[in-house]
């Protein structure tokens, strides 16, 4: 810790050299760094894919069924390479891939985001307001985690049915209480500072008291939570797709992608199932490992 | 203490309650209950007598009254597919899922804690930095994946296990189980190991940081100075000691086990309930969907329940602190 720090004990803003500061922390992880640049390419395929995509996989005039099942590497007559080989429907892989990654990070992001919206204000409000409030939001949060997320999904899932907007729903639903808790944790600890009491005594009005003077306190772990829940979201939407539960085959997630697959593994055809789950799993694997790095960053009992 | 177990019941109730409420509001008020329940071959008399049997034409709140009522009773309706109750048709399946998740429960302890602990005795060695990449992947990877590889590998190219249903099942003590055969045990072991991957990750990770913990303690230094082989100071001063946390999860997690089965039994064609409800899903077999959501989500509760009270048994403080 540098004597600017410890001159300025209060300042809680970040400054442009926290930023540089954070930056130096992250990328003392080699890992974290590499982790983080192979998701900003997955995350520059999945924005551009339509652009950078060698065919459109679901332009049906450019698929020719006469292409379905092609092994990895081979060419076509019209000599379209198809490096990742062809579904059996005659679709390039690698563009069903990119497509795929658009759909699986759309669809994670959008829940995740509006999961922390929901469980920050419902987290921050229990811990602003205390008393009964409190303790039924809070026991209903643990009431909610002693379930396993899976279960949730499937059971919100079998009653209303499959679709984009009633898996978003569900991911939604099955996420919110862990964005409460951690929220929740820290506003706990954040509402008895002097900022907070100055804030009071201005006779500031609640709501202004809870989102622009405690909640940007909470946001670093929150940050690290809405990182690793952002990649549980992204593998259980992929769990439930596969299953046949979660997105329209209109809307075709990585999870669909495998599922499709799945029938031509026992014909020896492995691409069409193996590549969009090592998409997948790169995925995940790249978010976890910056989540890891971010939670260690912001952990005060990991501080020099 | 007393105290502390009546509120946990009660609260139990509520939860299972508020379930019944959505699953019964789900049933009732997404779609026409009458399309859901009722077999779509049906003819206009058969549904005229399915509609007074289960009450329709009556007004919502004493139609959930009757839902409740049946429930207890067990009657929660046949099955459009195999036109038998729904509840025994579960019940059937019940045992292939209990036997799926306790077998990968074994295997997730019988390798977890040996890999775990060790990579807690040497944290800088090789084997325990591949050990512990592998439990990340094994986070990381999402099971019905994994299960898509192993048949591949095991399956398909090595032809060492079979890759779909349960094998050969036998009779011992009452108990009807795939483990009692070779041929069981083929089919038993692919989807098992899939399953256990995840408990087994988080098995490892537990052991090795009760290790690196426990290592450290006076009463280790102790029996090493008094010169006690180091084989019976693992298994006797570390192992009882890093066992308390280990013994909770795998109590705890039991139930993710018989949730996540359904992604295992739909990979793996396991005749468990868990493949029964996806393919009732799929079938649109609601009275199935409807009596197995509501015997999940009892199972669960009671778990929790159970669980929650060992608790308190075994440490005071959850007692206190939830009796007030």
């Amino acid at each position: 810790m540098s004597n600017v720090t410890d001159a300025k004990p209060q300042a809680t803003a970040v400054p442009a050299s926290g930023l540089k500061k954070f930056w130096a922390d992250f990328s003392e992880s080699r890992l974290a760094l590499f982790a983080l640049a192979v998701f900003s390419t997955i995350l520059f395929i999945a924005l551009f894919a339509p652009w950078i995509s060698p065919t459109n996989p679901y332009d049906l005039g450019s698929v020719d069924i006469m292409n379905s099942r092609l092994p990895p590497g081979s060419e076509d007559f019209a000599g379209n390479v198809y490096w990742l080989g062809t579904d059996g429907a005659g679709r390039d892989m690698l563009s069903s891939i990119f497509y795929g990654l658009r759909v699986s990070l759309g669809v994670g992001a959008f829940s995740g985001i509006v999961a922390m919206a929901i469980g920050a204000t419902i987290g921050l409000a229990a811990a602003y307001f205390g008393g009964r409030l409190e303790t039924i939001i809070m026991r209903i949060v643990d009431i909610q985690l002693s379930f396993p997320s899976i279960l949730m999904a499937l059971i919100i899932l079998a009653i209303f049915g499959k679709g984009v907007d009633k898996t978003i729903i569900a991911l939604v639903l099955v996420q919110w209480a862990y964005y409460a808790r951690t929220a929740r944790a820290s506003a706990l600890v954040e509402k008895n500072k002097e900022y907070v009491e100055a804030a009071q005594c201005l006779a500031l009005s609640d709501r202004r008291i809870i989102l622009s003077h405690i909640m940007p306190n909470c946001l670093a772990p929150m940050i690290v939570v809405g990182t690793l829940q952002t990649a549980h979201a992204i593998s259980l939407e992929a769990t439930l797709s596969f299953l046949g539960l979660g997105l329209p085959i209109t809307e075709p997630s990585l999870g669909l992608l495998i599922g499709n697959g799945f029938e031509y593994m026992y014909t020896g055809d492995f691409w069409i199932s193996i590549f969009p789950g090592v998409a997948l799993l790169i995925t995940i694997v790249s978010i976890n490992l910056v989540g890891d790095q971010l939670r260690d960053i912001f952990n005060p009992r990991l501080q020099k | 203490m007393t105290a502390f177990i009546l509120r946990r019941s009660l609260q139990s109730l509520i939860v299972l309650f508020v379930m019944s409420l959505l699953v019964f509001g789900g049933v009732n008020m997404v779609g026409d209950p009458v399309d859901m329940l009722i077999s779509p071959e049906a003819d206009q008399m058969e549904i005229d007598r399915v509609i007074r049997d289960l009450g329709l034409d009556r007004p919502v709140t004493e139609q959930y009254w009757y839902f409740l009522v049946n429930a207890f009773k067990g009657e929660l309706g046949r099955s459009f597919i195999f036109g038998e109750p729904a509840l025994k048709l579960i019940i059937q399946r019940m045992p292939a899922t209990m036997e799926l998740a306790l077998f990968s429960l074994l295997l997730a302890v019988v390798f977890g804690i040996p890999l775990g602990v060790y990579a807690g005795l040497k944290p800088e060695g090789k084997l325990s930095r591949t050990i512990m990449a592998g439990s990340i992947l094994g986070f990381s990877m999402p099971t019905f994946w994994v299960g898509i590889l192993l048949i591949m590998f095991f399956s398909v190219n090595l032809g060492w296990f079979p890759s779909t249903g349960r094998g050969e099942t036998a009779t011992y003590f009452g108990m009807t189980s795939s483990i009692f055969t070779a041929d069981g045990l083929s089919h038993l072991f692919l989807p098992a190991f899939n399953l256990a991957l995840f408990k087994l990750s988080s098995v490892i990770r537990l052991a090795r940081a009760g290790t690196r913990e426990v290592i450290l303690q006076d009463y280790i230094k102790f029996a090493r100075a008094k010169g006690v082989q180091e084989s019976r100071v693992i298994r006797v001063h570390l192992l009882k000691n890093i066992m308390i946390p280990i013994v909770t999860v795998i109590g705890l997690e039991f139930g993710s086990l018989i949730a996540f089965s359904t992604v295992t039994e739909t990979v793996f064609a396991w005749p468990g309930m868990g493949k029964l409800i996806i393919d009732s899903i799929y079938n649109l077999d609601r009275p199935i969907i409807v009596a197995y959501l509501m015997i999940i989500v009892l199972i669960f509760v009671t778990l929790n329940l159970v669980v929650d009270i060992l608790y308190s048994f075994l440490d005071p403080r959850v007692r206190i602190k939830g009796a007030k």
